[in-house]
Formats: C-alpha cells, sequence, structure tokens
C-alpha cells in the first residue's frame, strides 16, 4: 500500500516534469532560436534578457489594451525586434564591445518594462489559449500536462525552418559565411554590418516572443519578477546545442525540465529546498558550460567571427 | 634652409600643443561627460513624451541627491557599496575579464557575514572581534566566489561573463535556501530573515555624520587598488595581460595566477559590500540584500573607464541618483523604475561613445608626419 502511494507520486511528479518542460521550455526555445541566429551572423546579444522582459510587458499590454492576446504577441515581437534592431546599429560603430552592450541592453530594456509595465501588474489581461491534446488519456495529470501552447508548435516548426534555411538556401549560407569569415563575406559583396544587423534584430524579434509566453501563458501575468535570466541562460544554451537550431529545442527541453523540478516536486508535497531545486537551471548550464568549454565539437561548429569562443 | 623653417614651426608648434597624456586624460575626461550630458538630453525629450517635467526632474534629483544634509548623507551610503561593487567589475576589466558576477559575491558575502554572526552573537563574543571575522568571512566567501569564475575561465575556458552571472542567480537562490530555512529566525514572520546581530553588534557611523563605515572602506579600497594596479609590478603584470594575454604568457607571467587574484580581490571587494549591507544598513540577512548595487556597479565602473580612484565620484553621483528616486516618485508622479531607464540609458549611450574615442579632432596629438 504504502509502496503503491509512493510508486503514484513519482509518476505525478514525473508528469508534471512533462508538463513543465513543455511549458518551461519554450520561451527558451523562443530566445534560444533568436540567439543562434545572431551568433551564427558572427555577433553576441546578450541584451536578449532585456528584449524578453520588455516582450512580456508589451505582450501583456498589448493583449489587455486590444483583447486580443495574439496581437500581444506581435507587440511582443515589435518590441524585441526594436531593441535588437539598436543593438545591432551601435555594435556596427568601431571601438564598441558587443558583450558590454548587451549587458547595457540587459538593464536598459529591463528598466523600460518596468517603468512602462507599472499600470499593467493589476489588471488581468486576456491570456493565450493551450491545445488540449491529453483529454483522450482520460487521466487529469496526463490531460493537464499535455495541455500545450501553440506557441511551442510555432517554435518546433521555427526551428525545423531554420535548420532547414541555414543549410539549404541562399540567406543561409550568407549568414553562415558572415560568422565564420568577414573578409570572406566582405570578398563576396556581402555587408557584414547589414547581415548582422538583420540577424540581431530579427533575434530580438524571437525574443520578444518568447517573453509574451512568460506572461500570457505561463507564469501569465506580468510582474517585475517574470524572468529569473532565461534570456541569459539560453546564451549558454546555444554554445550547448553548437549553434544547432534542431539541438536548440533539444536543450530547451532539458533546460525546462530543471526548471520544472522544484514545482514539480512541490506538487507532490516535496518544498524542502524549493529554492534549492529553483537554482537547478542555473547549475546545470554552469555545468554545462565547463563540460562544453574545451570541447572539440564545440570548437568545430562555433561561427568563427564569434567574440565569445575566443 | 626650407628644412630650417619647416623645423622651427614644428618645434613651436609642439610647445603650444599639449603633451600626449594630457590629451589622453582629456579625451577620458571629455568623452564620458559628454556621454552623461548626452543621456541627460534623451532623457529630457523622453520626459517630455510622458508630459513630465524634465527641469523638474533633475532640480529634483539635486535636491534629493545633495540638497541639504540628509540628503547627502543618504548619498554617500548608497554610494559606499557602489565603490566596492564598481572596483568588483574594474579590477578584472584591467586583467581583461568582463566580470559581471558582483551581486551574487555581495549577496554571498552578506550571507555568510550574518551566518557567521549568529554562533558568535550567541556565545556572546565582544564586537570587536565578531565584526572583523564576519568582514573576513564576507570578504573570503565573495573572494572565492569571483575567483571561481576567473579560475573556470583560465583553467576550462568558460566564458567569465555568462558563468559570473549564472553564479549570481545561484548566489542568490542560495541566500533564499539558508533564510527561508535553516538560517531563518522564527522570529521573521512576513520577510524571511536571518537573526538580527543586535544593535550592539552593528557598526556605527563615522563620527558626525550618518553614514556608515562601508564608505571609509571604499575609500581606502579605492585609493589601495589604484596604487596597486598602477604603480606595483603586480598590476603592470595585470595590465600587460589584460592587453595581450598571449604576450604575458610569452613573456612568462603567471597569467592564470593573476587572473585568479584579480577576481578574488574583486569579489572580495563585493563580499565586502555586503558585510556593511549586513553589518551596517539591515542588520540581518534578507532579500534585501538584492538591491541591484552589484549591476549598478558595472555601471560605475564603465564611467570611471575602469580606474579605481574615478570609481569614487562616479559611485557618489549614482548614489545620488538612487537616493533621489524616492522624492522624485513621489513629487512627480513616476514609477521606482525612473531610475532604472536613465541609468540603462546612460549605459546604453556611454557604452556607444567609445567608438569617439581616437576620432575627435582637437583631442588628437599632431600626426607623425606633422612633426617631422
Amino acid at each position: 500500500m504504502n509502496e503503491t502511494l509512493q510508486d503514484s507520486a513519482l509518476i505525478t511528479a514525473l508528469i508534471a516534469m512533462l508538463g513543465g518542460a513543455i511549458r518551461v521550455s519554450t520561451p527558451f526555445m523562443f530566445v534560444a532560436l533568436g540567439e543562434c541566429l545572431t551568433e551564427k551572423s558572427g555577433r553576441i546579444n546578450l541584451g536578449l534578457e532585456g528584449s524578453l522582459v520588455l516582450g512580456a510587458m508589451v505582450a501583456y499590454a498589448g493583449s489587455f489594451l486590444t483583447g486580443n492576446p495574439w496581437a500581444g504577441v506581435f507587440f511582443a515581437g515589435c518590441a524585441g525586434l526594436v531593441l535588437g534592431a539598436l543593438h545591432g546599429f551601435i555594435c556596427k560603430l568601431p571601438r564598441v564591445n558587443d558583450i558590454a552592450i548587451g549587458i547595457a541592453f540587459m538593464s536598459f530594456g529591463t528598466g523600460l518594462a518596468f517603468f512602462f509595465g507599472k499600470p499593467y501588474i493589476q489588471p488581468q489581461a486576456p491570456r493565450l489559449e493551450a491545445i488540449h491534446l491529453g483529454d483522450w488519456t482520460g487521466d487529469p495529470r496526463l490531460a493537464q500536462a499535455l495541455e500545450v501552447n501553440p506557441l511551442f508548435f510555432v517554435g518546433v516548426a521555427l526551428a525545423v525552418f531554420m535548420w532547414w534555411a541555414f543549410r539549404n538556401t541562399r540567406w543561409g549560407l550568407i549568414v553562415r559565411m558572415t560568422g565564420d569569415s568577414a573578409p570572406a563575406a566582405k570578398a563576396m559583396g556581402v555587408s557584414v554590418d547589414l547581415v548582422r544587423f538583420i540577424a540581431t534584430a530579427i533575434g530580438g524579434f524571437m525574443a520578444g516572443i518568447g517573453g509574451a509566453f512568460l506572461s500570457l501563458y505561463y507564469p501569465g501575468s506580468w510582474n517585475q519578477g517574470l524572468s529569473s535570466g532565461q534570456g541569459l541562460m539560453a546564451v549558454a544554451l546555444v554554445i550547448f546545442a553548437r549553434w544547432g537550431p534542431l539541438r536548440c529545442i533539444l536543450a530547451a527541453l532539458l533546460f525546462g525540465a530543471a526548471g520544472a523540478l522544484g514545482p514539480s516536486l512541490q506538487s507532490v508535497g516535496i518544498s524542502q529546498g524549493y529554492y534549492f531545486f529553483n537554482a537547478a537551471p542555473y547549475i546545470l548550464t554552469l555545468l554545462i558550460m565547463i563540460a562544453s568549454a574545451r570541447s572539440k565539437v564545440a570548437a568545430r561548429e562555433a561561427p568563427g567571427e564569434l567574440s565569445i569562443t575566443k | 634652409m626650407a628644412d630650417m623653417t619647416v623645423q622651427s614651426l614644428s618645434a613651436t608648434s609642439l610647445r603650444r600643443r599639449p603633451s600626449v597624456g594630457t590629451l589622453k586624460f582629456a579625451e577620458s575626461i571629455f568623452i564620458p561627460v559628454a556621454a552623461l550630458l548626452a543621456s541627460a538630453a534623451l532623457f529630457s525629450v523622453f520626459l517630455l513624451f510622458l508630459g513630465k517635467s524634465p527641469l523638474m526632474f533633475f532640480q529634483l534629483l539635486w535636491v534629493g541627491g545633495f540638497g541639504s544634509g540628509f540628503s547627502l548623507q543618504n548619498t554617500l551610503q548608497r554610494a559606499a557599496p557602489l565603490i566596492l561593487t564598481g572596483l568588483a567589475f574594474a579590477v578584472p576589466a584591467r586583467i581583461g575579464l568582463t566580470m559581471i558576477g558582483g551581486e551574487g559575491a555581495l549577496v554571498l558575502g552578506g550571507l555568510s557575514a550574518a551566518a557567521m554572526a549568529i554562533p558568535l552573537v550567541t556565545a556572546g563574543v565582544p564586537a570587536f572581534l565578531t565584526l572583523p571575522i564576519m568582514a573576513m568571512t564576507a570578504m573570503l566567501a565573495g573572494g572565492l566566489w569571483i575567483g571561481f569564475a576567473g579560475w573556470l575561465r583560465y583553467y576550462r575556458g568558460v566564458n567569465e561573463t555568462i558563468s559570473s552571472l549564472l553564479l549570481s542567480y545561484i548566489a542568490i537562490a542560495t541566500m533564499n535556501f539558508f533564510v527561508e530555512g535553516a538560517l531563518r529566525d522564527p522570529a521573521s514572520a512576513n520577510k524571511p530573515s536571518t537573526m538580527p546581530i543586535g544593535d550592539a553588534y552593528r557598526i556605527g557611523s563615522i563620527p558626525g555624520t550618518e553614514v556608515h563605515w562601508g564608505l571609509a572602506a571604499g575609500l581606502v579600497l579605492a585609493i589601495g587598488l589604484h596604487i596597486l594596479m598602477t604603480r606595483t609590478t603586480f598590476g603592470f603584470a595585470a595590465r600587460v595581460t589584460g592587453g595581450n594575454a598571449r604576450a604575458a604568457l610569452a613573456q612568462g607571467l603567471p597569467v592564470g595566477r593573476l587572473i585568479v587574484a584579480c577576481t578574488m580581490i574583486a569579489g572580495a571587494c563585493a563580499g565586502l559590500a555586503g558585510f556593511y549591507e549586513v553589518a551596517a544598513v539591515h542588520g540581518q540577512a534578507n532579500a534585501s540584500l538584492v538591491a541591484g548595487y552589484g549591476f549598478t556597479g558595472i555601471l560605475v565602473a564603465f564611467l570611471a573607464r575602469q580606474v579605481p580612484l574615478a570609481i569614487i565620484p562616479v559611485a557618489v553621483l549614482f548614489g545620488a541618483l538612487s537616493a533621489a528616486g524616492g522624492i522624485i516618485q513621489r513629487r512627480m508622479g513616476m514609477p521606482d523604475a525612473t531610475v532604472l531607464v536613465l541609468q540603462g540609458l546612460i549605459f546604453v549611450v556611454l557604452l556607444t561613445s567609445e567608438t569617439f574615442y581616437g576620432r575627435i579632432s582637437f583631442l588628437q596629438p599632431k600626426r607623425a608626419e606633422d612633426r617631422t
């Protein structure tokens, strides 16, 4: 009797983790794909954290004001696009350090979000609806875990598209070439600055959508503690995924599972060490970075122009 | 004959023009000040768009930061941790590392100081022994924390910017873990905290003021580290490494040890800031330690161009900005994040201004071909 109780608790925790992994991983996935595009072009944007937070706030405000959450998602992307474009524009000036500018945009984006987001902490905005994939199972826990937000599938489709486009299209080749060797791109008559500017701006757009997921679906409200460094962890995640869009999905799911560890243990009544389990994604990121830093495979697949891997 | 006139001409023009060193110095003052003014102008436009008066904003900034004895002391009180966290960014920056983990080292320093205080205060160890032990613990904890990121950078090749920021999040989670768990004082109902160290163990103020001793510690460390980084072989070796790590290795400099030493110094500075926050400001460790001093310190260090002495006035400036936040919020009806927006704007404009070094004509020395 006791054993079956423990058994079912374990299964509950595992199912909660599965659902949590899908939920928590979506913002990771969008930011990581955005960062992946930017880094493929040879530039690093640490400021996506700022785009994420600003996107979350704009999405919530947009959804509240228009009554349509998808309008909010679009506005969030646009807010991220503006920040990314600014980052891309400033970085192309000579002597400007892209890592430092990223830190600046992290604080600027967060500051703007907190400033304009103040009136939206209280009101309820319409949220994104989930797709119920698990109703046929008849198990309420599974049904709940399989309530998947459409943005998750958008992210997966985007990753597949990016994977295909990097390999098979002219644009993909141009981005990869710019990232691997700026002189080669110049010799081919490609404007390195322009390619990186566009890649950074679109990367910002994706990070903004990641933010929209945070405020419109899970956790599903706007407050100042909404993001806990997802934007930054995504940068490490891209390194871990070795700049492959498909691997970004897997890495995001792994990070999502780590992030869901604390809440899912809490769901079965283990609240001891909740804060410790909250640190799990950060510890995981750090361990992964330590393990992959000197990896030869990673060194081979890294864009040659990237300042962070030098 | 023609040669001689050219020579005498260039001699006079050389005499009239200031030396290269003076020009470099003037440039390193002129560009940051211009960046500050430009950010103020941009922020004024932002305020005008919102229908607020920029004049009133800057007036309140002055009143709230420097206007009275009280506000000046408030400013200095907030400048103290900023000096220390500014140093925590500037020292690794001189050796070429972008180390942004000051916030974590501060939090961890504060937590370990408060944890160390519990048995000592319970056992009744006198304050003059307890406080130095707490300070040492805080410095050690911060030093090991950031030193670890430095070690990872050199010996494992892990990017220090990301690892130090991740370590910050881990430090904050660790603090929450202990403050809500093992070290929680049952009496702290609303805001989980460690046991208060008690008034007898609080660090007092600098005589004649209400500013705590952290300011004095910050001043001493800023001056000391300035001397260390500019006047000693250690500082020279560190700057050579920062300029070109490969050349430093080829010269036989112990690059790994230099990096670990610089990052440990940095962490110790931030940890000490945490100690003062606990021993002088809050009296216990709790979530108030996460006040953003570590992140503002990065901005302070950038504006001071990583020069330890220059950190002092810049930290006072940002201390004033934070001290005036409350009055601006009340009198102009603006959210408390206003200061964050201004800080972020200054940050972006300041880093953009890096592009003007060596490109402003009246600040450049005459070119070599003009001189001969």
